[in-house]
């Protein structure tokens, strides 16, 4: 095995792109790490991208911010303005591992690893959040939905990798939220997870909403009817049933040992309604 | 291919030379710098016993790369009362602390204890409250089930060091 640390972006996705073998990005390595030395993956090069400088920093842009690929879920936590707009962002970081595996973890090797019960990926869909890759044919800004293709699998090609993610301004009126069931309180790989973000107009009103289920599919569910059960509602009782429902039925679950394709149905509805409430609560904050 | 590396081993610059880039933080300060306190427990990041400070963070020396290191300030239980030995014995406050507490039986995990328990109190996020103490210490498991003393070790360490920077304040406002 070969590593490199470039300390450019080019230099990156040249060394990617020039290798035939397996060739593997290492951000914060708590997933890479676990797989290699399981003798999992035997990459022919493995390209470390955290001596790069700009993946190495959260940058406000256009009234949001820009989340380098090599930055960490305590860096992400520390970082007081990013908390203030994303909370439900910066919640779905800080559930990933302990303490000290935040310390390395990051939101994009969360996304890039492509588990469908990946923590962060439901809210930053529900926040609408963008992924910048490079590659040899130069930049592009894709959906975060768009980059798990399957478990383990994205749709990057050869020699792409994401340089940054990116959250948009948080709008008036607009909150977001993140929860996970799992039968411990730490430490555990999500059962099932709900990202929700939805605005409210002066009148409480919802006027937008996404709402994204992780660990109820093979990749992370944006739940469009879910979230049309909310839009032009106040979030009363009647719509966050409906919401419920629409969450239960979007989800398309397996039987494994952490639950049964019913239980995780069941739940999805459950956790999707929890996760409205803080979001509508949040977002009635924002609009005071 | 063999790769050489340069970072500081509690206070001491060490070059190393690695036959293999799949060497762990871990793997190279118990088997060639002759470290040992680090503990392997699950090699995977789920146990917390090799836990050490990297530039400052606690962090899981079992899931770092040793050749991403280069450069790096690592400090490991070994180093510990070195920094700070102002707890009995001329221990750091934190392994003061355990003693006093019982926060051990078998001692396996109790280097990635306490440099677990150093980190947090150094993050400052869990205040006097148990409950955070027990989530901020969650990535660290106990075998022989000493909980309890761990929990208020370092519930009692982050009285003593936080007293301490209060008093540290004093001096340099007179
Ligand atoms: C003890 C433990 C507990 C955990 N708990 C959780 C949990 O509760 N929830 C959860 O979701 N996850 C959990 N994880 C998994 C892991 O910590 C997260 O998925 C983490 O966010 C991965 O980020 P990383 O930077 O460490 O990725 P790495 O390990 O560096 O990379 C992960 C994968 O993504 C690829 N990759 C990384 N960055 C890029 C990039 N910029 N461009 C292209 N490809 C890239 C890598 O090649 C690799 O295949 C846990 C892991 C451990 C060890
Ligand atoms: S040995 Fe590193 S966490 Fe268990
Ligand atoms: S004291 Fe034995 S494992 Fe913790």
């Amino acid at each position: 095995m070969r590593y490199e640390a470039p300390e450019t972006l080019d230099a990156a996705v040249a060394l990617l792109a020039g290798e035939s073998g397996l060739a593997k990005v290492l951000a914060g390595g708590t997933d890479l790490l676990v797989q290699l030395r399981s003798g999992m993956i035997e990459p022919a090069l493995v390209v470390d991208i955290k001596r790069i400088a700009e993946t190495r920093r959260i940058q406000e842009e256009s009234g949001g911010f820009r989340i380098g690929a090599a930055v960490s879920g305590a860096e992400m936590g520390e970082h007081a303005g990013l908390k203030a707009a994303w909370p439900g962002v910066v919640e779905a970081v800080e559930l990933i591992g302990s303490t000290q595996v935040q310390g390395r973890a990051t939101a994009a090797g969360n996304l890039c690893n492509a588990s469908p019960a990946a923590d962060s990926v439901p809210a930053l869909v529900a926040a609408g959040a963008t992924a910048r890759i490079v590659g040899p044919g130069g930049s592009r800004e894709l959906p975060v939905e768009a980059v798990a293709a399957g478990p383990g699998r994205t749709s990057l090609g050869r020699g792409e990798i994401v340089a940054s993610l990116f959250l948009p301004a948080r709008g008036a009126g607009q909150g977001d939220a993140y929860l996970r069931f799992i039968p411990r309180t730490e430490m555990d790989i999500a059962v099932v997870g709900a990202g929700v973000c939805l605005t409210l107009d002066g009148d409480g009103r919802c006027t937008r909403a996404r709402v994204a289920l992780g660990a109820v599919g093979p990749r992370v569910i944006l739940a469009e009817a879910a979230a049309a059960a909310l839009v032009g509602t106040t979030l009363d009782e009647a719509a966050l049933d409906a919401l419920a429902e629409a969450a239960s039925a979007a989800a398309t679950p397996i039987d494994d040992k952490r639950g049964t394709a019913d239980f995780r149905r069941r739940v999805a509805g459950v956790l999707a309604r929890r996760t409205a409430v803080i979001a509508r609560d949040r977002a009635k904050g924002a609009a005071a | 291919m063999s790769f050489s590396i340069s970072l500081s081993v509690n206070g001491v610059t060490r070059e190393v030379a690695l036959d293999d880039p799949r060497v762990t933080l871990l793997d190279l300060l118990r088997e060639r710098l002759h470290l040992t306190g680090s503990k392997k427990g699950c090699d995977r990041g789920q146990c917390g016993a090799c836990t050490v400070l990297l530039d400052g963070r606690r962090v899981n020396a079992c899931l770092a790369l040793a050749v991403a290191c280069d450069g790096a300030e690592v400090v490991t239980i070994e180093g510990l009362a070195a920094q700070d030995p102002s707890g009995a014995d001329g221990l750091h406050p934190v392994q003061a602390a355990f003693i006093a507490h019982d926060g051990f039986q078998c001692g396996f995990c109790t280097p990635g204890q306490i440099m677990s328990a150093v980190g947090l109190i150094r993050e400052g996020q869990a205040g006097d409250d148990p409950e955070r103490v027990r989530e901020g210490m969650s990535g660290n498991l106990c075998r022989c089930g000493a909980y309890a003393g761990i929990t208020e070790a370092v519930l009692e360490a982050q009285r003593v060091l936080t007293a301490g920077d209060a008093g540290h304040e004093q001096e340099d406002a007179a």
